[in-house]
């Protein structure tokens, strides 16, 4: 509840420092205090003292689950207003109210981390999509942003009817948004659910599917995450797209995991089949489609489908090592992913033959470029390597379904490819690679980053021990 | 104590100097790390104590992965070979220059430390961990200072070996959950109990990440083009030790894991390697470039180890133990010759190279004993190992053994028709003027004849080194 509150307040206060505060330059120093803030309500939370008690009827549940989650998602945050909230205010007039929106995506998050009724999931989805749709317009001159933009809402919102489909359905077929009381329903009728019930699934399955990028659902995201100001993809790639797995995490365990049944049979479909073709569909799209993208942008936005395939094992296997492994992934991804967009707003070209030889001309810049992209192609002693090793061994612990792994890293070669081609671009290849002017600041908290993406990679205990629940 | 040393010293050595700016003091200092590392490695062989020769510290509980290192006999012979080789590499291109030297030697000690630590991990993750960090720095060190096409053909090779160890990784995956403890130590893995059906299927996921990685016919591939296009000193560390990865997989994790698998695919693996030997030795006979020429044959070399393996006889495995040191050696001391030809006259070319041995009689000298231990002969050190090699595949199958055979003869033709061409014959205009290589190429040149020769009269050491792995593998 505090994260929530918290988020909400401080999205106020930045709106009301648009008009009180001159000095443009001092308002990502507040949104970073706000944030930091924003983490100690989160982990006093977590350690069981709330600063608000606010009766919620149950609609919302707050488990360490979620709010681990909510804690990743501020952090994210953090290092991400920390690297590149200077350049936000490159856009438009009014730069403290992306900081406004920010804060209340965050609030949307912690309601879709602790959501226990479906009225709250639709509620939470509102919150994260609609301060997206302004984020990703804000660069009102450029044409591509504002296509964007309309692009997003009109697909955000088509999504978001077939998921309110979706939610009268399961209402229609049980008599209750509350989670457990839809739980009880499958459990009461046994094997067999009803035609309302399975269609209503279907509709969130679908509806959950767009918002997280998988395959077939995709078309939105190159498009989008192209069109809107870099740093702004950053932040749609990275914290909300792991939200989005949360969200869909947690209905997933409703139907399949807690009811105790056998998955295969419960709804009279195979849901685990169905997981299996999205993954396949997605690591297939993302992976061979980035290939063959000649800007770096737009191949990292087909990456991050890419990625989604890996993080969709999450919601096939569905056991205690997904729910870990969904929490190392959101760490691993987000902050490798904050990192690399961070390097690419201050690079003045974004196809790959700009960054030709920038490790001559930055070797700092390209260093750290080189940990991020390791870790997103999950090589060992990177953050991302855990972050793959969990869904991996999450599925290989089910017993079957080997060949799904086996496919899946056919598919971590694959992208090794594309990640491996900017590597070369930096190291192996001359030219003139331009770039904003860097300061030691922006440097230094690229090697902070890196460092501790090592760190996970070589000691995730460190993290892992603060996961367990 | 000892094999953690044996991993940290060239770690926090090559991590500095990635700081040296200066090229002959980046040289100097990682000359003097890998002495020192030998110095380690050189106690190992002569220290008996369990307490000093393994390491067991808690590294990810959660996971069940431990950090536990041990040595027997077989890891101290191959970390003694790992640890030789980097002095003698760096010894004996001492006067190339390279540009950025301090990454440069920055990344081939940390291609050491994870050599070494493959060597000695007596757990799956950490032994994955390091198969990786050995891959990495390779993979750095040919594309920033290779040949021209040395973009394209590192790559391929990355992505080659890097499906590879991502199929080892799933195939250890499997195994840990299928383990009493659920956990990755090796003797876990040892007593896991698996159906026929499981071992035949993940039997070929440990399989082909380590034939990748000797290679093995059809998997070789990426071989000729990287020893090619890779500078020569990274080239000797590949094929002198990080081949050698492979066959200690086999060895180490195949054999004893999946018995049954082994028995049920011991023939279609001979015969691959055995394709690979022929096939490999007949395009080495029709190569014009140096580098191609020692490529192809270590092919042929390497793909008699992997038969000798597969045909499960005591006296073949001890050939292998024996040749896998004696390889490492071979290959280098053919390595540095090539490097000395190439940096002088600037061609690897036979048809544009002849009558070097009027200018160059030192140099002709040390390469024909290289020459002649490459083709076995006796008193050489490879022919005790290809003896026993040879004697296991005979028992196996007479008609394997007879066809490998052939390759020995082709060998002859290749090696000896390419000291023919390079050094007598007429002086071509490239050759006119050459001097004899350097004092510290003979140097080393030298020591690498002294190992030979000694290695060939009196292998015994060897032997009795290897002697308790060999029987604990076929124990299983």
């Amino acid at each position: 509840m505090n994260a929530i509150i918290v988020s909400a307040v401080w999205g106020v206060i930045m709106m009301f420092c648009s008009f009180l505060v001159k000095n443009r330059g001092s308002y990502r120093h507040i949104a970073a205090f706000g944030l930091l803030t924003l983490l100690v309500a989160n982990i006093l939370n977590v350690k069981g003292i709330l600063l608000f008690d606010i009766d919620d009827h149950n609609m919302l549940h707050f488990s360490n689950f979620g709010l681990y989650f909510n804690s990743i998602a501020i952090f994210s945050t953090l290092v991400y207003v920390l690297l590149t909230g200077k350049e936000m205010e490159k856009y438009g007039k009014y730069a403290a109210e992306y900081f406004t929106l920010i804060f209340f995506v965050l609030c949307g998050v912690s309601v879709l981390s602790a959501y226990n009724n479906m009225l709250m999931l639709f509620i939470g989805i509102e919150i994260l999509s609609i301060p997206l749709y302004i984020l990703t317009g804000s660069d009102k001159k450029n044409l591509k942003s504002n296509e964007a933009a309309l692009k997003y809402f009109l697909m955000g919102a088509f999504s978001t009817g077939l998921m309110l489909m979706g939610i009268a359905l399961m209402y229609g077929g049980t008599g209750s948004f509350q989670l457990e009381i839809v739980r009880a329903a499958g459990k009461a009728n046994g094997t067999v659910l009803s035609f309302l019930e399975v269609t209503g699934l279907l509709f969130l399955f679908v509806s959950m599917a767009f918002k997280v990028s998988a395959a077939p659902f995709h078309f939105w995201t190159p498009d989008v995450y192209d069109g809107a100001p870099t740093v702004f993809t950053s932040f749609m790639a990275t914290v909300v797209k792991a939200a989005g797995f949360i969200a869909f995490i947690k209905l997933c365990e409703v139907r399949m995991v807690e009811t105790g049944l056998d998955i295969d049979k419960t709804f009279g479909v195979n849901w685990q089949l169905l997981f299996a073709i999205l993954i396949i569909a997605t690591l297939l799209v993302g992976n061979i489609t980035a290939v063959f993208q000649q800007s770096v942008k737009r191949m990292l936005a087909y990456s991050s489908i890419a990625q989604a395939g890996f993080m969709l094992f999450a919601l096939f296997s569905l056991n205690d090592l997904a729910k870990e492994g969904i929490l190392v992934y959101s760490v691993a991804y987000s902050l490798a992913t904050i990192g690399i967009f961070a390097v690419l707003v201050k690079m003045k070209d974004f196809t790959f033959e700009g960054f030709n030889g920038l490790a001559k001309k930055q070797p700092v810049l390209a260093a750290a470029c080189t940990i991020f992209l390791l870790s997103l192609a999950g090589i060992p002693l990177t953050a991302g390597f855990f972050a793959k090793y969990y869904m991996l061994a999450s599925v290989i612990k089910t017993g079957s379904y080997t060949w799904l792994v086996i496919i899946a890293v056919l598919f971590a070669a694959v992208s090794v490819y594309y990640y491996f081609r900017v590597i070369q671009a930096m190291y192996f290849k001359d030219g003139e690679a331009s770039t904003e002017e860097i300061t030691p600041s922006f440097k230094t908290g690229l090697v902070l980053l890196s460092a501790l993406i090592i760190l996970v990679g070589v000691m995730p205990s460190l993290v892992l021990n603060y996961f367990y629940f | 104590m000892i094999p953690v040393l044996l991993i940290v010293i060239p770690l926090i050595t090559g991590l500095a100097t990635f700081f040296v700016n200066n090229g002959r003091g980046a040289k100097m200092w990682s000359l003097l790390a890998s002495i020192i590392t030998l110095a380690v490695a050189a106690v190992a062989l002569f220290t008996d104590s369990a307490e000093q020769l393994t390491c067991d510290a808690a590294w990810l509980p959660a996971l069940g992965a431990k950090f536990s290192l041990s040595m027997d006999g077989m890891s101290k012979m191959l970390c003694l070979l790992t640890a030789v080789a980097f002095p003698l590499v760096f010894g004996a291109t001492y006067k190339n220059t390279y540009n950025k030297p301090g990454s440069f030697y920055a990344l081939m000690l940390l291609m050491q430390a994870g050599l070494m630590g493959v060597f000695v991990s007596s757990d799956a993750l950490l032994f994955y961990f390091f198969w990786e960090l050995a891959l990495i720095p390779a993979y750095f060190l040919c594309s920033t200072w290779g040949g021209e096409k040395r973009i394209q053909v590192t790559f391929k090779f990355f992505i080659y070996t890097f499906v590879g160890s991502l199929l080892l990784l799933v195939g250890i995956l499997y195994i840990h959950f299928k383990t009493p403890d659920a956990s990755f130590a090796l003797q876990s893995f040892y007593h896991v109990k698996l159906t026929a059906a499981q071992q035949y299927f993940v039997f070929w996921l440990f399989f082909i990440a380590f034939a990748i990685k000797m290679p093995i016919f059809p998997f070789h591939t990426w071989q000729p083009d990287t020893y090619e296009q890779s500078p020569t000193a990274v080239t000797m560390i590949l094929s002198g030790v990080m081949v050698k990865m492979g066959l200690y997989g086999v060895i180490r994790w195949v054999l004893p894991i999946f018995p049954a698998a082994v028995l049920k695919f011991d023939q279609l693996i001979i015969v691959l390697s055995v394709i690979g030997m022929l096939y490999a030795s007949l395009i080495a006979i029709r190569q014009d470039d140096i580098k191609r020429l020692i490529a192809y044959s270590s092919i042929a070399h390497i793909g008699l180890m992997c038969a000798a393996i597969f045909s499960s006889q005591q006296i073949g495995m001890q050939g292998v133990m024996i040749q896998m040191f004696n390889h490492g050696i071979n290959v280098i001391g053919l390595w540095i010759v090539a490097d000395a030809i190439e940096q002088q006259l600037g061609t690897r070319k036979f048809s544009e190279l002849g009558g070097l041995a009027q200018r160059a009689p030192g140099l002709a000298t040390l390469l024909v004993v290289m020459i002649l231990a490459n083709i076995a002969l006796p008193l050489t050190n490879a022919f005790t190992g290809e003896f026993l090699m040879f004697n296991g595949l005979f028992r196996y199958s007479i008609w394997m053994a007879f066809i490998a055979g052939i390759s020995i003869i082709l060998a002859a033709v290749y090696s000896l028709n390419m000291v023919q061409k390079i050094f007598y014959g007429r002086t071509m205009p490239a050759t006119e003027y050459a001097n004899d290589a350097s004092s510290n190429i003979k140097f080393v040149l030298a020591l690498l004849v002294i190992v030979i020769l000694v290695l060939g009269v009196y292998p015994q050491p060897v032997i009795n080194l290897t002697q308790d792995s060999v029987q604990a593998v076929l124990a299983k």
